[in-house]
């Protein structure tokens, strides 16, 4: 895993308080890792403030899975 | 108890009878204040008798940019909004046949869409806070309708349905929302009514008077504070016992 792949999964992990294991590429936060609509706001909130980039609305609502957090923030370094 | 030591508050219209007194409330208990209104004089005047942890923050809230630089505004003097107290309000009376559209536009925006905007502002730093405090100063006449008030109504009215939503989806964050309705108080906005149609207010009013803006500011530290933590999503009605809700 990248170590942006790392660092999101670390966030994942804390922020939802689910088993590092669940934590996969295809992942649904929502589907898979028990996230409310709040929850995923505030994975927002916590890439941002990691990884030091802004995530227009337009752009969070297309980060579903933890495949989409990482893809976006490797295309956005 | 009531203790709001190292809290920091945006109060709106704080250049208002109410506003100013829900200010001085919250900053008599600890809080840091922000001041905000159009009259920055005025502002400046009550934030140099406050002394200490007083700031000023004006800002036209029919002016949408205004509205979106006013909580960054706000932040960067405290360091960060615990508390938003949304008071500012106007009134553009008149006949529903004859209101114009820009009273009833002018009422909405001030009144209400300032509001969501300061809220969604503000929300932000309190989910990553896991605390937070949304006050909104809304009206009886949001609850009962009134004559000659049908945009003001909506504007109160809709508050109180913006801020019973924002409730229910922030609750598990430990962020209360709530207003306060306040009846006839005694302010330059009640001041504007002659005698006779006071008179005829009171008759409504079972406490016999009006009430007055440390009344209303009570109300507001209350929900300011921690022992408020599991009130949400209410109306506290401080009306004289004029409507029993
Ligand atoms: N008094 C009552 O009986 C009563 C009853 C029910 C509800 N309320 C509500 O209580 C709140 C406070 O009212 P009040 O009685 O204290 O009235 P007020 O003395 O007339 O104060 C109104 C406040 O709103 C501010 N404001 C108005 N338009 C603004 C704008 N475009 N941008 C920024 N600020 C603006 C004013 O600031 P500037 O003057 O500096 O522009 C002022 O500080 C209002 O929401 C009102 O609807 C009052």
């Amino acid at each position: 895993m990248s170590d942006i792949a790392d660092r999101v999964k670390k966030i994942v992990v804390e922020h939802l308080g689910v088993d590092g294991e669940k934590v996969v590429e295809g992942a649904s936060f929502i589907d898979d890792l028990g996230a409310d609509s709040l929850d995923t706001v505030e994975l927002v909130m916590a890439f941002e403030e990691e990884f030091g980039v802004e995530i227009p609305d337009t752009a969070a609502e297309t980060i579903l899975t933890v495949g989409d957090a990482v893809k976006f923030l490797e295309a956005n370094k | 108890m009531f203790s709001l030591e190292g809290k920091n508050a945006l109060v709106t219209g704080a250049t208002g009878g109410i506003g100013e007194a829900i200010a001085r409330a919250l900053h008599a208990q600890g809080a840091t204040v922000s001041l905000s209104g159009t009259r920055a004089e005025k502002l400046e005047a009550l934030a140099s008798d406050l002394g200490e942890r007083a700031f000023v923050t004006p800002a036209n809230l029919s002016d949408r940019d205004a509205v979106d630089a006013l909580l960054p505004a706000a932040e960067e003097k405290m360091g960060s909004v615990d508390i938003l107290v949304n008071n500012a309000g106007i009134t553009r009376d008149n006949i529903f046949m004859r209101m114009k559209d820009e009273e009833w536009d002018q009422v909405l925006e001030v009144n209400l869409s300032s509001g969501f905007r300061l809220c969604r502002a503000a929300i932000k730093g309190m989910m990553k806070r896991r605390s937070g405090r949304i006050i909104g100063i809304t009206s009886v006449v949001g609850v009962t309708g009134n004559p000659g008030q049908a945009n003001y109504a909506a504007a109160k009215a809709g508050m109180i349905g913006m801020y019973k939503s924002v409730a229910r989806e922030v609750a598990s964050r430990n962020i209360t929302v709530n207003t306060i309705a306040p009846g006839f108080i005694e302010t330059a906005m009640t001041d504007a009514l002659n005698d006779k149609q006071k008179d005829s207010i009171l008759t409504s009013v079972p406490a016999g008077r009006l009430g007055t803006s440390h009344e209303i500011a009570s109300a507001a530290l209350y929900l300011a504070s921690d022992e408020a933590a599991y009130v949400t999503g209410q109306t506290i009605h401080v009306n004289g016992g004029m409507a029993m809700i």
